[in-house]
């Protein structure tokens, strides 16, 4: 069942960004649903695996763009979540003084660029990001997430052909969620709105390092991103990882809604999973499978992972209660940065 | 009295190039056809030479993705100067400039900023037709966040880049290309020209002319028409739109009591309306007649020689108008 050959500690890294973007997310939805702010917004659940193990494999000068669907690459870069969740609400003390809310939230101090709202605008910037680290000679990598949504930008095709032109060292993660398919499905792409049956061949097509991988699975992608990112930083040029999910439940294309709530004990005790969304917690949250896979190579223990959940629900918690008591912004800022 | 040292409107800008690339080595270009080729234009001569193909980037044919790509770079450290050929397909970079460079600084509360310049080739006149001759420097001036400067001679060319390039934000620059050979007096070594101070081209008291680029010239001719009929105008030229120096403007029409407008762009929703509202607005109690505004015909620009020049604002209608306007006929 597992691809999992990571060591203890790379692990429960991932396993504890997992955690905290898990229970971000549910709480982002509970303190929509009491009225605390009003937005679209976009839930990160079911695809933790994914940001929680390329973000893993980034170092600490490492720059990231990422699209809507941004909150878990935020929390799993480790910004801090009180910051992150007062800019949800829109108050002064959030990552963007409120001028952002949830779609474009940057941390400079995390090499977190920007949050680009227009679909496939990050696929510009972080090769642009990239370009700039090559110009100045040094080996970070600059990574842009998005979803399959932006495939079908013409935007994110110039970026691959310069980015490969250039060789620029820049890390394309392509979420592939299946959350925009609502229409007819063939072999993970929707077919009434993409005439290729296969991402991959389109930067393929530029010579562009491609690898597909199970984006529930922590090893699988976590060996990914390792890989992708040491040629990056050997100068070998861009590379596309397309990492499946399994849309959750909750991830309605209007508004998303609380359709599983984490427990983590059912990963050990199959007989709690219930539910009209038995099949999607039992077979495809990754959460559920990373807590499996961690006890089952001896990495940790049951009570350990309780523990660990029960601390990232509690510093959530404090994070939600951070943002409810920050005030808003002052009305005489609204006109600050305008300009540079 | 020597002569004063001179150059081209073309060279001019060069001359601004080559000297912040000097001064600063975050200071690079993109665009297409920009490298060893120099420029359709020629408007990049030498560059390649002497800085080499790491700064002076010759990009494929993607303006949305290069652009993108120029943003991303500069709000990483780099200064990019981006060319777009021709001012028309400025088009095909909206969504990057106005989503994304014009609201980076806003959208991270000043963390992030896009120090970077957009220069672009614009002008009737050429016989170019209508996919290549449009000025649509009104599309920018739209969005908060975009500086927007329009020079009309050589020096100031060569300072509004200077100035542009020196920006922490980013600069929409446009160019006439149908007054790259105009040679005219210019400041050597550094000259900076402050972005959002206007100038005055001729001083008057009977009526101010406002011109945007290359239309200063036309309202000087249209001032020295003006004069033959001992009418006294005052030109000024904004050189800036964003930010529009408002001061220097109404000062002016509270002066004169009388104002016209004149742009190359498009009339309809253009850049003479906000500046008409603008001066009427501020100095209505000494108005003593409406403002007038002249743009190019809202027409798409035609290619045919005996049609191209009908779209334009004519020097001589527009100094009817004006008398007219100082009699009290309008």
């Amino acid at each position: 069942m597992t691809t999992n050959t990571l060591d203890r500690r790379t692990s429960l890294s991932i396993f504890e960004r997992m955690l905290m973007i898990r229970h971000f997310e549910e709480a982002v939805i509970e303190l929509y649903k009491q009225g605390r702010f009003v937005s679209h917004y976009h839930i990160y659940i079911g695809q933790e695996a994914t940001g929680g193990a390329v973000l893993e494999a980034l170092g600490e000068t490492d720059l990231i763009c990422t699209t809507h669907r941004n909150h878990g690459h935020i929390i799993g870069r480790g910004c801090d979540p009180n910051r992150a969740m007062a800019e949800i609400l829109g108050r002064a003390s959030g990552f963007n003084g409120g001028r952002s809310g949830t779609l474009h939230i940057s941390d400079p101090s995390h090499g977190f660029l920007s949050t680009s709202a227009v679909v496939g605008g990050c696929a510009g910037l972080a090769t642009g990001a990239a370009f700039g680290l090559k110009v100045k000679r040094v080996s970070q990598v600059a990574v842009g997430f998005f979803g399959d949504g932006s495939l079908e930008e013409g935007l994110v095709i110039e970026s691959f052909n310069i980015a490969a032109l250039w060789k620029l060292p820049v890390v394309y993660v392509c979420e592939n969620n299946s959350a925009g398919a609502m229409g007819p499905q063939q072999g993970g792409y929707p077919t009434a709105i993409t005439a290729t049956d296969g991402f991959t061949r389109l930067p393929a097509a530029y010579g562009i390092h491609c690898v597909k991988v199970d984006g529930t699975d922590i090893g699988a992608v976590h060996a990914a991103a390792i890989e992708a990112v040491g040629r990056c930083r050997s100068g070998n040029g861009p590379v596309f990882i397309e990492a499946f999910t399994t849309r959750w439940p909750g991830s309605s294309p209007l508004w998303p809604e609380l359709a599983t709530v984490t427990d983590l004990e059912a990963a050990f005790d199959p007989a709690r999973i219930v539910g009209p969304h038995a099949d999607w917690s039992r077979n495809h949250d990754p959460l559920l499978r990373a807590a499996r896979e961690l006890v089952a190579s001896g990495h940790a223990s049951r009570d350990e992972l309780l523990a660990r959940d029960k601390d990232a629900r509690s510093r959530i918690a404090a994070a939600a209660d951070f943002a409810i008591k920050s005030p808003m912004p002052a009305p005489a800022t609204v006109g600050d940065h305008v300009f540079a | 009295m020597p002569s004063p040292r001179t150059a081209t409107y073309r060279g001019a800008v060069l001359e601004a190039l080559f000297g912040e690339m000097r001064r600063d080595n975050s200071v690079i270009l993109m665009g297409e056809d920009i490298g060893s080729a120099g420029g359709v234009f020629k408007q990049t001569e030498g560059l390649f030479a002497e800085f080499g193909a790491e700064r002076v980037i010759d990009t494929p044919i993607s303006e949305s993705g290069a652009f993108g790509i120029a943003v991303g770079a500069a709000m990483t450290g780099q200064r990019p100067v981006f060319e777009v050929m021709f001012g028309d397909f400025i088009t095909l970079i909206m969504d990057q400039m106005v989503n994304q460079a014009a609201k980076i600084s806003y959208m991270s509360a000043g963390q992030f900023n896009v120090p970077l310049v957009l220069r672009t080739a614009v002008g009737i006149g050429g016989n170019l037709g209508p996919q290549h001759s449009q000025s649509l420097h009104a599309w920018p001036v739209h969005i908060p966040g975009l500086k927007v400067v329009m020079p009309s001679t050589p020096a100031d060319a060569k300072g509004l880049m200077a100035a542009a390039i020196r920006d922490d934000g980013p600069v929409i620059f446009f160019e006439d290309r149908m007054l790259y050979n105009l040679r005219d007096a210019v400041p050597d070594g550094d000259h900076i020209v402050p972005i959002g101070s206007a100038e005055i081209k001729r001083t008057g008291r009977d009526v101010t002319l406002i011109a945007i680029g290359r239309m200063v010239h036309t309202a000087l001719a249209v001032a020295e028409l003006l004069a033959k009929q001992d009418i006294s105008a005052e030109v000024i030229d904004p050189r800036s739109l964003v930010p529009l120096d408002v001061d220097a403007l109404v000062a002016s029409v509270k002066k004169t009591s009388r104002a016209v407008v004149v742009d190359g762009g498009y009339r309809q929703y253009g850049v003479t309306g906000e500046i008409a509202a603008t001066v009427t607005e501020h100095a209505f109690d000494w108005l003593d007649a409406p403002v007038l505004r002249f743009g190019a015909a809202d027409v798409p620009i035609p290619f045919s020689k005996s049609l191209e020049p009908l779209v334009l604002p004519d020097a001589e209608q527009l100094a009817r108008d004006a008398a007219a306007l100082v009699r009290g006929l309008r």
